[in-house]
């Protein structure tokens, strides 16, 4: 049985159906006018193989086209795209099953982060009263190592409310080079998590060896294809409205293997598009359609996701602002095209501006994640853990998100009323008030222990002193003290075996021979 | 007469109004002549390119500096404003060529091989441009070798290298080596930006200096001036 | 047997099962014999009342502290074990001057005059009655004369006072004055609790001891009446 995800029952929507219409054919309209620069070869020769008007563009550098599509192929590629997507798991228990034309959510950890922070909580006295001890958390910012990728999935694959991991940090190690990259960033995640495992590819020659080590922990290429349990996200548009050459390239070829793949856009409102919402729509919805179009003319029916990271840039510095309301607003519209294309969405929450854990970062990544959830968006990439826009990336943020998502899943439970319940209920409030006491204590009993109460703030300090971060800080510790289930030793040694280029120090079995 | 131009001049460039079909902080201003058209009219009225920079660019940048550190403008505005100075400076560029006026200096820039991001470079570029710098802008994805041929034959002041991957930033390392086979290294001063250099990293690589921004390369390139 | 039922008593009270009807924390209880069934039944086979008392109730009101300590247990079961032992004292009642057993203590309680909130001094009656006191509670909105008159004729050892408005608390100075002009104060001791009081105001008004919550009120009646 594949994990549940939470349905929503009614989903924000902020577009009318006469809105969504209208940015569907203004996407359509920008697919053709001005259409779009690609910079891969292949990829234009396929659109105009279809029929797109391709031209050469004179002048330029590199070699480039423009590639106008035609109404004609985007309804057809939509139609062939599948309306239901399965992202498979080392454990099939875990597998996500993603309807489009269903509003439902998955808790999904994201983004590939340079950053890493580390928490460390030295103690302070009281001036004072120098009996009185307080202990601060202090965070310190360092490159991302692959020991952290291997602990951040250790940690997620006990955290409750995660669905999925998106491999969380760039590994930066002095021994990893982009030739080996690809494949120990997929063993590490793979080896720790149980979960489905997404990620983005950095070089196309290490697909094969990223595929066949999938294969052998599936148990074989059948087996993938039936329990997909890796997935990947490629932005092979880049705004506005460009087929960027290798990532279109590492597109096309997974599409060819028919594994799932994200089709990316993250335009900026201000710079990469325009700054209305309108403008922002229009372009990011023409984008996705455009990748969306070119995957399934090079494998129909190839599983793909309608991917969303739109954000509205600051106005002071032009950075991006993932706390701004608009970023939600953009998401949720996002949300709304992609149940409009019936195609599972991915969708982005609860990315913080702000550099490390705090007051500002919980408003803006719980305001954004309330929302969005409350969307239905299937496959919400909701940032666990991530800070300072999606550059840093803090366990101890992840264990206090998994506390915001038990509220927002606790919240989107369907209300449990019917005859019977009533029916129940009229009885105690018939007994209750005749008794002296005129109470229902004696009725909360079973109702504790069932579930049905939401469990208080585990975090919660006793008396006047905030200690969130230092209980988080406990639950953390306790979460990496609990073992992961691994692949096993044989597929294991196959895959360092046959797989060139993994580090041997990722091996967990190496201590027993 | 030609303090009147000079005036607007600034004001204009305050505005951030480029030409008259831009609207400007004051939206009355639309259809009024903007930077361009003022610039026209003032060479017409034989006021110097020297006394157009001295006079009405530089101060109007100077505010736009000081509304920019107030708050009252954001890097929109700013940018605005240097776009207009930027296109102003290319019209009087021959003429203080003719007339042997130095600028500022020469600045090649440019986002490294496998890097595509060009959004920071350009506005990087916008504001070198409106702070009176020649500026260069050789593309993104820009191989070592291309970098290196236009250093040896611009021969450029500055040079500066955006990468905003992890991936693509060992590149700079690799220009930086390059330039120094070539024997170009100490013809120009190297800077570095984008989200995933930092100071550490420019150290490590031997670059003259780290940016986190356009503003900071202004401030940055007026010190290396000064020493 | 008699260590048998005895055991059950105990059982049942961690439970909080006060009738066969009640559902303890264990599924599939209901119908088997609660507290007040295994009381009666212990009572009819000749089981000594102070051992009913010791070894049944008290001993097993202990473990509920425990297990609500320990964060197993919650207010609603700590109630639901009170409310057990509570109803086991009234059907011992009539048998303790037999068996020579000393009542714990007579307790009188009421919310002052003009306030209608009960829950709070209901919550305090039922873990009080728990503990084994002889509970006496005259309700909400209580005229001040009404409770001179009944402390004496009941002569309890404490008297309970609830308010949970600003606008009543001041009656609980009244009740105190009226005590002192009827010459009954020094043969009473006064707890007061609610949310509008404090321990600094217990003083001021001349009150004995102010009670945060329950569980506290009933430590500090345990403590006023002499640590037994």
């Amino acid at each position: 049985m594949p994990r549940e995800g939470i349905l929503v029952n009614n989903p924000i929507e902020r577009l009318s159906g006469e809105q969504v219409r209208q940015i569907h054919d203004a996407s359509i309209e920008i697919l053709d006018d001005p259409g779009l620069l690609c910079f891969n070869k292949n990829a234009a020769e396929i659109f105009q193989s279809h029929g797109a008007a391709v031209t050469s563009v004179s002048g330029s550098d590199t070699p480039c086209w423009t590639v106008k599509i035609p109404e004609k192929l985007v309804t057809d590629a939509l139609e062939k795209a599948p309306k239901t997507v399965t992202l498979g798991a080392r454990n099939p228990d875990n597998a996500l099953v993603m309807k489009g034309d269903e509003a439902k959510v998955f808790f999904i950890t994201g983004s590939e982060t340079n950053m890493w922070l580390d928490v460390d909580f030295p103690t302070y006295v009281n001036k004072s009263d120098p009996k009185k001890e307080i202990k601060i958390p202090e965070f310190k910012p360092r490159r991302g190592m692959v020991a952290d990728l291997c602990d951040s999935a250790h940690v997620c694959e006990h955290l409750e409310t995660v669905d999925g991991y998106i491999r969380t940090v760039n590994i930066q190690d002095k021994d990893i080079t982009e030739d080996n990259k690809d494949v120990n960033k997929f063993f590490a995640c793979l080896n720790n998590t149980t979960k489905h495992v997404m990620s983005g590819l950095t070089t196309l020659s290490q697909l094969d060896n990223v595929v066949k080590m999938a294969e052998m922990i599936a148990g074989g290429p059948d087996k993938l294809k039936e329990n997909p349990l890796i997935s990947f996200i490629t932005c092979l548009v880049k705004s506005p409205l460009q087929f960027v050459d290798d990532t279109t390239e590492t597109f096309m070829e997974v599409c060819k293997r028919g594994l799932p793949i994200v089709v990316s856009s993250s335009p900026q409102a201000g710079t990469s598009a325009p700054i209305k919402e309108a403008g922002i729509m229009a372009q990011i919805n023409a984008e996705v359609l455009a990748g969306i179009t070119l995957g399934q003319l090079v494998n129909e029916g190839t599983p793909v996701l309608y991917g969303s990271v739109p954000v509205r840039a600051r106005m002071d510095t032009l950075g991006d602002s993932y706390g701004s309301i608009e970023t939600s607003q953009y998401n949720i519209d996002c949300v709304q095209m992609a149940r409009f294309y019936k195609l599972p969405n991915y969708s982005t929450s609860g990315v913080s501006d702000i550099k490390i854990p705090g007051q500002q970062s919980s408003i803006e990544r719980l305001f954004s994640d309330i929302v969005v959830a409350l969307s239905g968006p299937q496959f919400l990439h909701c940032a666990f853990g991530l800070l300072d826009c999606n550059s840093v990336f803090c366990l101890l943020q992840a264990v206090l998100d998994d506390a915001h998502f038990q509220m927002i899943k606790f919240f989107l439970k369907s209300p449990r009323i019917n005859e019977q319940e009533l029916e129940t209920v009229k009885k105690q409030i018939r007994e209750a008030v005749v008794t002296p006491q005129k109470m229902f204590i004696n009725y909360i009993r079973p109702v504790m222990r069932s579930g049905e109460i939401s469990p208080p703030y585990p975090f919660e300090g006793d008396g006047d002193s905030d200690d969130v971060f230092a209980l988080a800080n406990e639950r953390l510790q306790e979460l990496r003290a609990k073992s992961v289930e691994h692949i096993d030793p044989d597929t294991t040694a196959r895959i360092f075996r046959e797989i060139p280029g993994l580090l041997p120090r990722l091996n967990v079995y190496k201590g027993d021979k | 007469m030609s303090e009147d131009i000079l005036n607007q001049l600034k004001e204009n460039v305050i505005q951030g109004r480029k030409t008259r079909d831009d609207m400007g902080i004051d939206e009355t201003l639309s259809g009024t002549p903007g930077v361009l058209e003022l610039t026209e009219s003032a060479l017409r009225n034989n006021i110097s390119p020297e006394a157009i920079i001295k006079q009405a660019l530089t101060p109007g940048m100077d505010v736009v500096g000081e509304k920019f550190s107030t708050k009252e403008y954001f890097i929109p505005d700013m940018l605005a404003s240097a776009d207009a100075v930027g296109a102003a400076m290319d019209i009087l560029k021959p003429l203080l060529e003719e007339s042997k006026v130095e600028t500022k200096g020469k600045f090649v820039i440019a986002t490294v091989k496998g890097d595509i991001h060009d959004i920071g470079k350009n506005i990087v570029a916008i504001l070198l441009k409106g702070a009176g710098y020649q500026v260069n802008d050789i593309g993104i994805d820009v191989p070592e070798d291309k970098i290196i041929n236009t250093v040896r034959e611009e021969q450029p002041d500055y040079l500066g290298l955006s990468a905003l991957l992890t991936t693509t930033m060992t590149e700079m390392d690799v220009v930086i080596k390059a330039l120094k086979e070539n024997n170009l290294r100490d013809k120009v001063k190297v800077l570095i930006g984008g989200a995933a250099v930092s100071d550490d990293y420019a150290k490590e690589i031997g670059a003259d200096a780290y940016c986190t921004d356009g503003f900071q390369a202004i401030k940055l390139l007026e010190e290396f001036k000064a020493a | 047997m008699s260590g048998d039922i005895i055991e059950a008593i105990k059982e049942n009270v961690i439970q909080g099962r006060v009738t066969r009807d009640d559902e303890g924390i264990e599924e599939d209880t209901i119908g088997q014999p609660g507290v007040t069934e295994l009381v009666n039944e212990a009572l009819a086979s000749g089981v000594d009342v102070s051992d009913i008392i010791n070894n049944g109730l008290t001993a097993s009101m202990t473990v509920v502290g425990q297990k609500f300590e320990n964060e197993e247990y919650y207010i609603p079961d700590m109630l639901a074990s009170a409310e057990a032992v509570g109803v086991a004292m009234e059907i011992l009642k009539p048998h303790l001057a037999k068996s020579g057993v000393k009542p714990r203590g007579k307790i009188l309680i009421a919310t002052v005059k003009g306030d209608m909130h009960e829950i709070g001094k209901n919550i305090v009656s039922i873990l009080l009655r728990g503990a084994g006191y002889n509970v006496i509670d005259l309700g909400n909105d209580v005229e001040t004369q009404d409770i001179v008159k009944a402390v004496r004729e009941e002569k309890p050892d404490f008297l309970g006072l609830s308010a949970l408005l600003t606008s009543t608390m001041v009656n609980m100075e009244d009740t105190i004055k009226a005590l002192k002009e009827n010459g009954l104060r020094d043969k009473v001791k006064i707890i007061i609790g609610g949310a509008p009081v404090s321990q600094e105001y217990a003083e001021r008004i001349g009150a004995d001891g102010y009670g945060a919550d329950g569980f506290h009120a009933v430590s500090m009646i345990e403590t006023l009446n002499g640590g037994d």
